[in-house]
């Protein structure tokens, strides 16, 4: 017989993207030293293989396609067809201007407006978002951050005017301000003011809307910007570390806004890395909830998570290989234990989606709970080896980069200082490097080239989505009582002064017609603006 | 021959705050021997002009991903041709429609670089264009 030592493999060394860790052929029970205690059955403490002990025997995800483009008219339109196709949960794209506090008239607006996402200045366009969608009946998640406290401001307001109480309403905001200091940049104010936003929204659902999450703590973005996943599990943990803090320190008791905090990941093609990423993740949450904050409520301890695919791994060649990327990130996902997903489309690395593409994406998530038989028992990966290694590969390279942030002072220094970031932008020009070089292979863009054959059919925002918000916004300020408008807006820089929470204020404010620009610039009057750091 | 390194001024114009491709687009230029000014986020054509101009560089890159660089990328052309900058070349990148691209190629941006470019890609596009604009003009 042969030596398997003899016998030659394709490569000299097989790595993970783990702090490079060598991968070995085959592993055994030798290799899952302490697997006992942190195995644990589903539903049992610390999480590792699932929330819930029946998984998704009990309930399956939910199935949330982010959408929104244009004018209002046409994303209702749009969320009443994803209705109809058996969406069982909305997810809203703001455009930019929206998210970073500018009315659609403000000259940078210019060229944005309705572009990756809906164009929000006033409530008035958010009830017309609304309309014919009952608003106790479904659950909405909203992409938002700086102007997150505006935006839930009119969503509680245009329930209202459905005559829903906001006790009632089921969604999240994403009020991770921190994240966006990384990697997005949807940022407006400095961190102080900021992380007081965060936790006045916190607060006020905590005492007013029980089941609203008022934060999705948000890795995706970091590792869209290149962070690897121990990065984004490590980075993620460290942001939602500083904002349990800044509500202890505000005198919450963690106990009663805990278990309403929820996360957001992302999910690559690595299928077993991801699967380990998701368990690691909620092990790691588990224990920072119980052993570093001392909750008591296991609700605390669990980690709820929405995952979007990632967005980065779609490529402009051969777009439709994309709908095998999406499918086996999606997988990842659910294999991985998530609450909610998105699937993306395959033509988005080329433009918005087009309808037919949105479809093939759900269809991608239908296709794995009714047919693929995962579902069908809980953490099917439990026990392997291989992913229980990985599994505690990722913890340990994860608990390293939280050490070194807890060395620098907490999350919010170390974003301050660029440590994050420049981490993450390390991390993308190595896998750029890698790509140009040819170790890392990705079909048809550095291996199996062939010239594009397909040239789908994508989705175009016309120039007259700017021009009709324009002429609504102009009609609203003109028609609104402007008085009271100023009046309410005075009020909001006096409760930005001081240590109020600013939702009343806000609420009021929106009910006047007060718009999005002129409440953040309100607010700008008071917090003044952020400024990058240089970080390359 | 050029006697001085290529000069590149790096950019976002409009409200887009994707910046994972212009980062690494920055430090790949560095690090094929080019001079990188990377001028940050949230700017107006204005702002990106002006500094084009002050910084006297050979190369503007302006990157969008949000759709707006079919509004963006032609006001920051025409507002270099109107300075003294009317030599630059301008090149872009982010997710730029295939059918936007002759519309943007007539507005003036020489050269779109979408998802899944190699570095080398941009560095070689640079480095002969330049190239031949130099042995042209006798520079």
């Amino acid at each position: 017989m042969k030596n398997t030592q003899e016998i030659t493999e394709r490569k000299k060394e097989f790595r993970t993207t783990v702090g490079g860790t060598i991968v070995n052929r085959v592993y055994t029970p030798a290799d899952l030293e302490g697997l006992k205690e942190n195995i644990s059955l589903p539903g049992e403490y610390p999480f590792t293989r699932h929330i819930m002990p029946t998984g998704y025997r009990g309930r399956l995800w939910t199935m949330r396609q982010y959408a929104g483009f244009g004018t209002v008219e046409e994303t209702n339109e749009r969320y009443k067809y994803l209705y109809k196709q058996g969406q069982t949960g909305f997810s809203v794209a703001f455009h930019l201007p929206t998210q970073e506090g500018y009315d659609s008239d403000h000259p940078l607006a210019s060229g944005e407006v309705g572009r990756c996402g809906v164009a929000i200045d006033s409530l008035q366009d958010m009830e017309q978002l609304w309309e014919g969608i009952p608003l106790a009946e479904v659950s909405t998640s909203m992409t938002i951050n700086a102007t997150a406290p505006i935006i839930l401001a009119m969503y509680i307001a245009a329930a209202e005017k459905q005559g829903v109480d906001k006790g009632k309403l089921s969604g999240t905001v994403q009020n991770d301000i921190l994240k966006e200091y990384i990697a997005r940049n949807t940022y407006i104010f400095g961190s102080t003011a900021s992380m007081r936003l965060v936790t006045d929204i916190c607060c006020y659902c905590a005492q007013n809307m029980p089941r609203w999450n008022p934060i999705s703590i948000s890795g995706y973005h970091m590792r869209e910007a290149g962070a690897t996943a121990a990065q984004e599990v490590a980075f993620t943990l460290a942001n939602g570390i500083a904002y349990i803090q800044a509500m202890i320190d505000k005198g919450m008791e963690v106990d009663s806004f805990a278990p309403r905090f929820s996360f957001f990941f992302a999910a690559y093609t690595n299928l077993l890395e991801e699967v380990a990423k998701f368990r690691a993740l909620r092990r790691m949450w588990a224990k920072i909830m119980k052993e570093r904050f001392e909750a008591r409520n296991p609700r605390s301890m669990m980690l709820r998570y929405h995952v979007q695919t990632d967005g980065f791994t779609l490529t402009e060649q051969q777009p439709l290989n994309n709908i095998i990327r999406v499918t086996l990130q999606a997988l990842a996902a659910v294999l991985g234990g998530c609450q909610s997903l998105h699937t993306n489309s395959f033509d988005e690395a080329l433009a918005l989606p087009s309808e037919e593409a949105v479809q093939v994406a759900l269809r991608t998530q239908q296709v794995i709970a009714y047919e693929s038989g995962v579902t069908d028992t809980v953490d099917p990966f439990g026990g392997s080896y291989y992913v229980e290694w990985l599994t505690n590969q990722m913890e340990n390279e994860a608990a390293r980069y939280i050490n070194e942030i807890d060395k620098i002072g907490g999350a919010v220094k170390a974003i301050e200082r660029g440590y994050i970031q420049r981490e993450i932008t390390h991390s993308a020009y190595n896998y750029q490097r890698a790509v140009d070089s040819g170790e890392q292979v990705v079909v048809g863009v550095n291996k199996f080239v062939t010239e594009s054959q397909h040239e789908p059919e994508t989705l175009e925002i016309g120039i007259e989505t700017e021009k009709k918000q324009l002429g609504r916004l102009r009609k609203l300020k003109q028609n609104r009582d402007n008085q009271k408008v100023n009046d309410m807006l005075s009020k909001v820089r006096d409760v930005a002064r001081s240590d109020k929470n600013v939702m009343p204020a806000l609420i009021e404010a929106v009910k006047a017609y007060a718009t999005v620009g002129e409440i953040s610039d309100a607010l700008r009057d008071v917090f003044g603006e952020y400024r990058e750091p240089d970080i390359l | 021959m050029r006697n001085r390194k290529i000069r590149v001024l790096l950019a976002k114009p409009g409200l887009d705050g994707h910046d994972r491709g212009v980062k690494v687009v920055a430090r790949g230029l560095r690090d094929a021997g080019m001079e990188v000014i990377y001028l940050g986020l949230r700017l107006t054509p204005e702002q990106i002009a002006e500094a084009a101009m002050q910084e006297d560089v050979d190369v503007v890159g302006l990157s969008c991903l949000s759709g707006a660089h079919i509004a963006l990328f032609p006001k920051t052309v025409q507002l270099l041709r109107e300075k003294e900058c009317k030599e630059v070349l301008v090149i872009g990148g982010g997710i730029i429609p295939k059918k936007d691209i002759p519309k943007l190629k007539e507005a003036g941006i020489a050269q779109t670089f979408g998802p899944g470019t190699l570095l080398e890609e941009i560095v070689k596009f640079i480095e002969t264009t330049l190239g031949k604009k130099g042995n042209d003009n006798k520079d």
